[in-house]
Order: structure tokens, then C-alpha cells, then sequence
């Protein structure tokens, strides 16, 4: 053993020509690549008429200003709990998929799947299938090869281009940045974005490919740790394909080795050495493999989505259980449950926000102030929010029974204006008489009321009115 | 390494490390070589980056980059561009009209924050962080003002101080102390006619007789029905509002003693903008008149 020599220890990357298939799951991953790149490039033109002070982008991350919209929906800084609870369900949802379906998301929606899918269609359109390609490569650089490959990478900028500039659409209303683009006038900060995004959907999508899955993505590392034995991932039923042969060999399995899994395969594996890292369950290699029976006259699903629980079961000749079998367990129906419990939570806090948003912060430095006809006075911080793009007008008042006087800072009236999608921080005094039991008292409770002068919608906050301690 | 590096994994084919941890060994797969040049560009990037930005320590100080950036430097550009930003409105504060201050509520605003600032950083010394003051220190919360409360009074309070040698125009009274003009017994009396006053229980042949001394020396600045004067400084002595105390103990200390406090000129040390932004900021506490 000795005598070998030491393995090297860096190793080149082995080219990869994947061959055009077709078939359900390559249709399939055809819409889902439609949908996905659709939304990702047009969301930001949609509009969305939410009044003059407003934008009127559908989907906008306002960071100068700090506001996040999406259609009617309208998020400020203090409601971030609503992204962190759709980050903790789009957690969960991966988790759902992973233990029910394996890397699904990895073989259908992941961007750079669904990327670099388009620079291989793209690739394919001009160079050729894959033993064009193949060729292609062993070529010498002649004025032809030079053509095709200066073509296919023109093509490829263009769609990182497109990348990066739609990134920064989502950012900035769109039909302004696009002119600004055009005409040189956008921030620095646009055209780096672009930049670094167009350098690297050209890089991960042109030549990192399977690189960007295998070694700098953790994702499949801890994808291994929620999947077990009812997951369903790609498999090769090597009990009915063993021993692989030409046809017409009698002693052989289904399996004629032709190589059609392995020639479709984007991430460069043979499936038939069972689950491996590198495989993202595209189930590319599924339509390639049945394509092959199907003109063989043998049954489909040599190769197929399987579960290892079944496996003793089909090597003694017993049908595989069926699929819902596999995907309703227990732990399944736990991540789905707890998916769908904040999912509700979220819509239900998004229902349940008051149209008056108001906080009442009792001024404790000091707790109380004696005015000269020996009345006891307590400030308020009282911040109202106004999300409208318009201005509103708010009434101060305390409840009607209670004896106590409420004045605000600066105005003869006990109204206030909020600027539109702003909020305004106000002073407000409530005031006991020396003859009033509040004004001795240590704490007596306190209901303060905002109406809108507009709507008459009222909305109240309770609090401590601090007497003149002992 | 040892000589087990030669150790085959049974599953892949692949050589393993030789190295055993509870019974997992390592494949020895070989790096991509893509993951080397990165490692050489971070280096090559680690050296620019120090030729670029204050990195190596020297004797007295550290080398600068050649970008010349310093996080100092970085603060000190992000102070002048606010000031740029702000600069046509510290104008207009530094001209405005404080008595029609609030007809300009964007002005106003403005006037109050940085107010509030300067505030935390000159006043809050004396006054409190929430300028409820103290003993000998005016609370600014309240409706009683010894030198009057609108925003022109605060300002010119502000700029000049009070009972201070630098300012020429600083407030200026000083309260007698009645141990070296009165007898006992006649403090006692006067100072049982100033809780009378102000609605306090008080003995009411000693306050009588206190009265006759009140309006023959203190009225003068105090006024006849002891409700002070602004002009002077000197207090109402009607209102629950006392600034030494109101209870006959303190009462007879002020009498006897006199006390009175001291406010540094601000001019010196504020900007015209400033000082009237804290008067802006100080009248609406809510004592503002």
C-alpha cells in the first residue's frame, strides 16, 4: 500500500455537460424556473396607489426611510416581528420539505439552481448539446470556438445584468432608478450592487455551477440531519437494475448501463452509487432513466423518488408503500402544524393592528411637579402614529367621570395633528388640584383616550397619575 | 500523520486520514483548487488592505494607509455634512423672533431637540437631566418663574446668568440677611406672616405683628402682598413653590441667612443658536409663558 502515491491535495473541476432530457419533472422544472424568475423580475414594476404622500411601488424596501410595503400591507421598524416570523416559517417550510421530500428545495427553487439551469438552457441554445459541447472544449481556440463561446458569454452578462438590476429595483421605486440607471444619474450604491451581483450570477452561474452546492453551500449539510428513512429522495432501485448490462444479455437487470442518468446529471454524479452529497434531487436523471424503459419495454421507475424504509420491502418482491404513506408522519404533521400556527399568528396580528397607534410613557423624572396654586402635575410621552397619507387629527381626553385636567403641550385644544406617515412625540399634562384625593394619593389609575377627529375611531392606553407621595 | 495514513475507506474507495475520533475517520478528499486561489487572493487582499488602511504599529503610532481613513475623521465628516444640512435652519434660529417662534413648526422643532441636547450636555448639571432642579436649584417644570418664563426672559437668563462677576448684564439682587438687621423674636414673627401668606397654619398674633415688619422691609422687593417681583428676582412668596423650602425651619434660615443662587453666562460658551434653542426647549417643559 505503501508503494501508491500520497492522493493530491487539490484536484481541478471536472467539467460538466449535462444533456438536454425531457419528461415530467424537466417540465415541471421548467414552470417552476418561469415562475420564480417572473416573480423575481417583475414584482418591482407592479404598482400600487396608496395616495399622493406615498409610493406607489407594490413591493418596496424603503430602507432610506425605513418602511417596507408589500401591496396593502405596510410595515414599520417597530413591527419587524412580522419578517422575523416569516424568516421562522420559511425555516420550518424548508424543514417540512427536507423530512417529507428530501432536497427539494435544493433540485427545484433554489436560485442558484433555478440559475444555472438558464445559463445551461442558454449554453445548449448556442454551443449545442452535450456531445457538442464536449467536442466544443477539446477543440482548438479557432475563430468559430472563439464565436460561440464570446456569444454564450455576452448572452450570460445580459442575464446578470438583469439580476443585479432587478435586485436593486426592489429598493428604490423602479421606474425613477431605471432612468437614473440610464441616464448615469443613480447613487454609486446602485451601480456597485448591480456590480457585485451581476459578477457573481455570471461566476455562480456560469462556471461555480455545482462548485456553489458541494463545497460553499452548508445547506446540504444540515439537510442530512433532518432527513430519515420515510423521506423521499432520488433513488436507483439497484435490486432490479443489478446486474446493469447490455440488452439482450440474459443474465442482466433492468439497468442496460447506457448512461443516460449520468450524461443529464448537472451535478456530474451517477445516482446509481446510491444518496451522495452532491445530489439535489433535480430528478433529472428519473425522466432520463424512464425515457430509456419506456423504449426498452421495461417499467418506468428504475430510477425514482423512494423511501429507504421500503427498500427491504421491494427487495423481497412486495410493492413499495404508497407515497402518502411516507409524507404523513408524525414530524411531518408537527413542522406543519407549527408552520400553519404562525402563519395564522402572523395574519391574525396583521388583522388585529389598531388603526390608532399610540403609546403612553409616563415621565418619571421627576414622578410629579408642583405648580404655585399647589396642584399636582404628571407629564406624558405620548407618541401617535399616523401610517395614512394623509394628515389626522387626534383628540386627547381622559375618561369622562374623572375629575382631573388634561392639557397639551403647546396647543390651546386638546387636539394634535400627525403629519402623514409620520409620528409625533407630544407632551401632554394631566393635573390634579390640591382639593382632588389624586393629588395626595400615591398612585391613583389613569385611562387616557385618543380619538380621531376624522373617524371618531377611539383608542385608549391606562397609566399612573402620581400624587404627592406621603 | 503516521504511516495508517494509508488507510482505505471500505464504502467509498477514498483514503482516509489515518486519524480516528469514536470510531469516525476522515476522508482525505482533495481540496477544489478554485478554494486555493481563494486563499491566495485573501492574502494578497490582507496585504493591500494594510498598505491601504492604518494597520502596522510603530513606535508612537500606527502606520496611516494610504487612504489616509480614520474613524476619527470619519465623525468628524459626518458633524460638518449634519451642519451643512442644518445650516439654513441654525441661520434662522440664530435671527428668528422667539416670541413667534411656534408660527414656524419645522423651526421650532429643530429649536427644541438640539435644545434638548444642549440642555444634557451645560444645564442638566445644576437643573437635573429632567430640570426638575432642587434645593437652591431652580425647577424648570413648574409655572414659577424668578426672572420670568417667556422665551425671550429664558434667553436672556441663559446668556447673561445671574449674580455672576463676568457678565455686566447678569441678574443681579441680593436678600439681606435679617440675623444682623432683626431680633429673634422678630424673624420668628415675619416668617410666621410669610406661611400666612401662602395659606400655611400659622400663629396669628405673631403673624400679625410680622406683617408691620414684612411691609416695612420686605416689601420693597417682595411686594406689599408678597407676590415678589421679577424685575428683582425675588420671589412669590403667595405660591407652593419655594426654592429653599417652605416650612418655618427653612423659612427662618432664609430669613436670618438670606440664599440666593448664581448662573454662569452661557454666551460665553454657547452659540446665539444654541442658547436660544435650550430657551425654546426650557419653555416647553411646561412652564412656558
Amino acid at each position: 500500500m505503501s508503494s501508491s502515491d500520497p492522493p493530491p491535495l487539490y484536484a481541478a473541476q471536472e467539467p460538466i455537460f449535462p444533456r438536454r432530457v425531457s419528461g415530467f419533472y424537466r417540465s415541471l422544472k421548467w414552470w417552476i424556473m418561469g415562475v420564480t424568475l417572473g416573480i423575481y423580475y417583475l414584482t418591482p414594476w407592479i404598482r400600487w396607489d396608496r395616495g399622493p404622500s406615498l409610493p406607489d411601488q407594490a413591493v418596496l424596501v424603503d430602507l432610506a426611510n425605513r418602511r417596507f410595503y408589500f401591496f396593502w400591507i405596510e410595515i414599520w421598524p417597530h413591527e419587524f416581528y412580522f419578517v422575523a416570523g416569516l424568516l421562522i416559517m420559511a425555516g420550518l417550510g424548508l424543514f417540512l420539505f427536507t423530512s417529507a421530500l428530501g432536497r427539494v428545495w435544493c433540485g427545484y427553487t433554489c436560485p442558484q439552481t433555478v440559475w444555472t439551469d438558464l445559463f445551461i438552457l442558454v449554453e445548449r441554445w448556442i454551443e449545442g448539446d452535450r456531445n457538442a459541447r464536449v467536442r466544443l472544449r477539446e477543440a482548438d481556440w479557432t475563430a468559430r470556438k472563439w464565436q460561440l463561446r464570446l456569444t454564450k458569454w455576452t448572452v450570460w452578462l445580459l442575464i446578470a445584468v438583469a439580476t443585479g438590476g432587478a435586485w436593486v429595483f426592489y429598493f428604490t421605486d423602479a421606474p425613477t432608478l431605471l432612468r437614473d440607471l440610464l441616464t448615469f444619474e443613480a447613487h454609486p450604491v446602485a451601480y456597485t450592487t448591480i456590480a457585485i451581483m451581476t459578477g457573481t450570477t455570471f461566476l455562480f452561474g456560469g462556471f461555480m455551477r455545482e462548485q456553489v452546492c458541494i463545497y460553499m453551500c452548508p445547506w446540504p449539510r444540515i439537510q442530512g440531519a433532518m432527513m430519515d428513512d420515510h423521506t423521499l429522495t432520488v433513488g436507483y432501485r439497484d435490486w432490479r437494475g443489478e446486474p446493469r448490462g447490455k440488452k439482450h444479455e440474459n443474465t442482466t437487470g433492468d439497468c442496460i448501463d447506457c448512461m443516460a442518468c449520468v450524461n443529464v446529471c448537472p451535478m456530474g454524479i451517477d445516482i446509481r452509487d446510491g444518496q451522495q452529497l452532491e445530489c439535489i434531487t433535480c430528478a433529472l436523471c428519473i425522466d432520463a432513466c424512464d425515457d430509456v424503459m419506456e423504449k426498452i419495454g421495461k417499467p418506468r421507475g428504475l430510477i425514482d423518488y423512494l423511501a429507504l424504509s421500503d427498500e427491504p420491502l421491494e427487495r423481497a418482491g412486495q410493492p413499495p408503500r404508497p407515497a402518502w404513506h411516507h409524507i404523513f408522519r408524525v414530524r411531518t404533521v408537527l413542522y406543519t402544524a407549527l408552520w400553519s400556527l404562525i402563519g395564522v399568528g402572523l395574519v391574525f396580528a396583521l388583522f388585529v393592528r389598531a388603526d390608532i397607534e399610540l403609546t403612553v410613557e409616563p415621565v418619571r423624572n421627576p414622578t410629579f411637579i408642583t405648580l404655585s396654586d399647589g396642584s399636582v402635575r404628571n407629564v406624558y410621552n405620548v407618541r401617535l402614529r399616523n401610517k395614512l397619507g394623509e394628515p389626522r387629527e387626534f383628540r386627547m381626553s381622559l375618561a369622562s367621570d374623572d375629575i382631573l385636567r388634561i392639557d397639551v403641550e403647546g396647543a390651546d385644544t386638546n387636539v394634535l395633528t400627525v403629519d402623514p406617515d409620520s409620528t409625533t412625540l407630544t407632551r401632554v399634562y394631566v393635573t390634579a388640584r390640591p382639593q382632588d384625593p389624586a393629588s395626595t394619593e400615591d398612585r391613583t389609575d389613569l385611562r387616557l383616550w385618543v380619538e380621531d377627529v376624522g373617524s371618531a375611531e377611539r383608542a385608549y392606553r391606562d397609566t399612573v397619575f402620581n400624587g404627592r407621595a406621603g | 500523520m503516521t504511516e495508517q495514513a494509508n488507510d482505505i475507506d471500505q464504502e467509498t474507495g477514498i483514503e482516509t486520514t489515518g486519524h480516528e475520533w469514536d470510531g469516525i475517520k476522515e476522508l482525505n478528499n482533495p481540496l477544489p483548487r478554485w478554494w486555493l486561489w481563494c486563499f491566495y487572493l485573501t492574502i494578497i487582499w490582507g496585504v493591500g488592505y494594510t498598505i491601504a488602511y492604518p494597520a502596522w504599529p510603530l513606535v508612537s503610532r500606527a502606520t496611516g494607509g494610504l487612504l489616509g481613513y480614520s474613524t476619527r475623521g470619519e465623525v468628524v465628516e459626518q458633524i460638518d455634512a449634519f451642519e451643512t444640512q442644518n445650516a439654513s435652519l441654525t441661520t434662522a434660529l440664530t435671527e428668528v423672533d422667539l416670541a413667534v417662534l411656534d408660527e414656524n413648526p419645522e423651526l421650532q422643532r429643530f429649536a427644541i431637540s438640539g435644545g434638548a441636547s444642549v440642555f444634557r450636555s451645560h444645564c442638566s448639571q445644576c437643573h437635573g437631566s429632567g430640570a426638575a432642579g432642587g434645593i437652591g436649584y431652580p425647577n424648570l417644570l413648574d409655572d414659577d418663574w424668578l426672572w420670568g418664563g417667556t422665551r425671550d426672559e429664558i434667553a436672556y437668563t441663559v446668556r447673561h446668568g445671574i449674580r455672576n462677576e463676568v457678565d455686566p448684564d447678569a441678574h443681579w439682587s441680593e436678600m439681606p440677611a435679617y440675623g444682623q438687621i432683626f431680633e429673634r423674636e422678630e424673624i420668628d414673627d415675619v416668617v410666621q406672616h410669610v406661611l400666612a401668606l401662602s395659606g400655611q397654619a400659622h400663629e396669628a398674633a405673631m403673624a400679625e405683628r410680622g406683617a408691620v415688619l414684612f411691609a416695612d422691609q420686605c416689601s420693597a422687593c417682595h411686594g406689599e402682598d408678597g407676590r415678589g417681583n421679577r424685575d428683582l428676582g425675588a420671589p412669590n412668596l403667595t405660591d407652593a413653590i419655594w426654592l429653599y423650602g417652605g416650612d418655618p425651619t427653612s423659612l427662618t434660615y432664609t430669613v436670618t441667612n438670606s440664599r440666593f443662587g448664581v448662573m454662569p453666562p452661557w454666551s460665553t460658551r454657547l452659540t446665539e443658536a444654541e442658547v436660544k434653542a435650550v430657551a425654546a426647549y426650557v419653555h416647553q417643559l411646561g412652564g412656558g409663558e
